[in-house]
């Protein structure tokens, strides 16, 4: 039986429905990354005027947090959606529809998007007038940086929406954490040789520092390192296969264990 | 009359604890069968796996001639549940939430779906409201169209009745029945209501310990146990522990 386009666009409607009929729901969506890049605009435009090793700091911090906030949204974005029917005790009746589990997974992830691009776009728009920063600046690599964001963010909700099925509502505090783990591997705000060997070796085999490591690299150097894209990418491609099937493994393991009928309870 | 339930001897066990031990059941089409037992007899255990909610240990189930094991997605597709437990979206309102599910459940012709379930259940009025806002009673009748809204050849009810009030709970009896009659469908009922089981039912199963301790016409096991209704039965049989383990 084929993929169906129409429970695709079923399930994300019933999120399109709850985040359109709610004003604080998207007030949430769009308030924090505002905030966010607000807040690390002025940080940065402090140690811009302070020091001299800052020359450009207001750019690089504020791409940089943008970028990161983008795949904070899109991770918590995807649990949000997952956690949205536990909390609502519709998980059932969703397992119960004749939805096959890529169907599930095809309409989280390009409501996750969406939900994402809420917040993002006034973000971005905020950086110009504010602090005359334009995260355009970093071209055309700025897609697939942004593109390599979206799937390890998709790869992380996934990642955490298994725990959510194999162990139930009460792995619920780690899909608020996962992010915070991660973010001083990621290298975010610093170069990987900020950190110690150790961690370093664990940051290389994450794809946010190649990420954060380019987007630096274009600002600052004004030059385009393509091995960095493409490790991002491929290290993606793993971590991506590996939630896929650790989604498939829970989802059979919940089964097994009854999961499926007392999440909620 | 043809079987749409088919259930062969399925076990579950939950690690060395024996939730359903080796129970086989039928259930025809035009047919309400009751399932009743004490809390943690297995009734729900038994419903989820007929959901496909839970795999069993061993043993298979058909529904409608199809194995459920090889053929989940055709066979939810004619399939529905409903139980005071599970809700609908509390924020979006009646007609979104049935929208929604009509969606997922591939319906042609939304509209008129919702529209002839709006009228049989007496939801019209509210389908501009929100889910989240409704009396139980609404809620009952809201869950209770979104289940038919597939037009399942088998539907699953646990507890279809529970805290509604008389009016409320003889509307719904009344249309199960009907609706029943009507659409040829096969319905397992679970529930402590023995009225509503013994007005509802051709034949009930009495589950304990995750066995089926008796089963018949609930007229023949009143006769069988001496007793004057379905509910002294009821008592009888889970009470009397040496009888049955």
């Amino acid at each position: 039986m084929k993929v169906s386009l129409t429970r695709i666009y079923g399930l994300f409607l019933r999120h399109f429905y709850l985040i359109t009929r709610s004003f604080p729901r998207i007030l949430d969506l769009v308030y924090w990354p505002s905030i966010q890049i607000t807040l690390w605009g002025f940080i940065s435009n402090f140690f811009a005027t302070h020091t001299t090793y800052y020359n450009n700091a207001v750019g690089v911090i504020l791409t940089c947090a943008i970028l990161y906030d983008f795949l904070f949204r899109t991770s918590i974005g995807f649990n949000m959606l997952f956690l949205e029917e536990i909390w609502s005790r519709n998980f059932t009746n969703l397992f119960i529809a004749p939805m096959r589990i890529g169907e599930i997974l095809t309409s989280l992830v390009i409501t996750a998007l969406i939900r994402s691009l809420i917040g993002l776009v006034p973000a971005i728009l905020l950086t110009s007038p504010l602090f005359g920063i334009s995260i355009l600046d970093l071209g055309i690599f700025l897609f697939f940086l942004f593109l390599s964001l979206y799937i390890f963010g998709i790869t992380l909700g996934i990642l955490v929406s298994s725990g959510l099925l194999r162990f139930g509502p009460s792995f619920e505090n780690i899909a608020w954490s996962t992010m915070f783990l991660l973010a001083p591997f990621g290298c975010i705000y610093y170069p990987i040789e900020t950190l110690p060997e150790i961690f370093q070796k664990i940051a290389y085999v994450l794809p946010l520092v190649y990420i954060f490591e380019e987007a630096r690299n274009i600002l600052i150097n004004q030059t385009v390192n393509i091995e960095n894209v493409y490790y991002a990418f491929i290290w993606n491609a793993f971590y991506f296969s590996l939630s896929i099937a650790l989604f498939y493994y829970s989802f059979n393991a919940a089964k097994n264990k009854g999961t499926l009928i007392n999440m909620g309870e | 009359m043809k079987n749409l339930i088919e259930v062969k001897n399925i076990k579950k066990n939950y690690g060395k604890k024996e939730a359903v031990k080796g129970i086989s059941f039928n259930v025809e089409e035009d047919e309400i069968l009751g399932l009743l037992g004490p809390n943690g007899s297995g009734k729900t255990t038994t419903i989820g796996m007929l959901l496909g909610l839970l795999k069993p240990t061993s043993g298979q189930i058909f529904i409608n001639n199809l194995k459920l094991e090889e053929n989940r997605i055709q066979i939810l597709e004619m399939i529905n549940f409903i139980s005071p437990y599970i809700e609908l979206p509390k924020k979006l309102t009646v007609k979104q939430n049935l929208y929604v599910y009509s969606k997922l459940y591939k319906i042609q012709n939304i509209k008129e779906r919702i529209e002839y379930l709006s009228e049989k259940l007496r939801i019209g009025e509210l389908l501009n409201s929100i889910t989240g806002e409704l009396s139980s009673g609404q809620k009952n009748r809201v869950s209770l169209a979104k289940a038919l809204v597939n037009e399942p050849k088998v539907l699953l009810l646990d507890e279809p009745t529970a805290s509604l009030d008389p009016e409320v709970g003889d509307f719904i009896r009344t249309f199960l029945e009907d609706y029943k009659k009507e659409k040829k469908i096969s319905i397992l009922l679970a529930s402590h209501n023995m009225n509503e089981v013994t007005r509802l039912c051709k034949s009930v199963l009495m589950m304990k310990n995750g066995e089926i301790i008796d089963q018949g016409k609930p007229e023949d096991l009143i006769a069988k146990h001496g007793r004057t209704n379905l509910e002294e039965v009821f008592l009888k049989l889970s009470r009397s522990e040496s009888e049955f383990n």
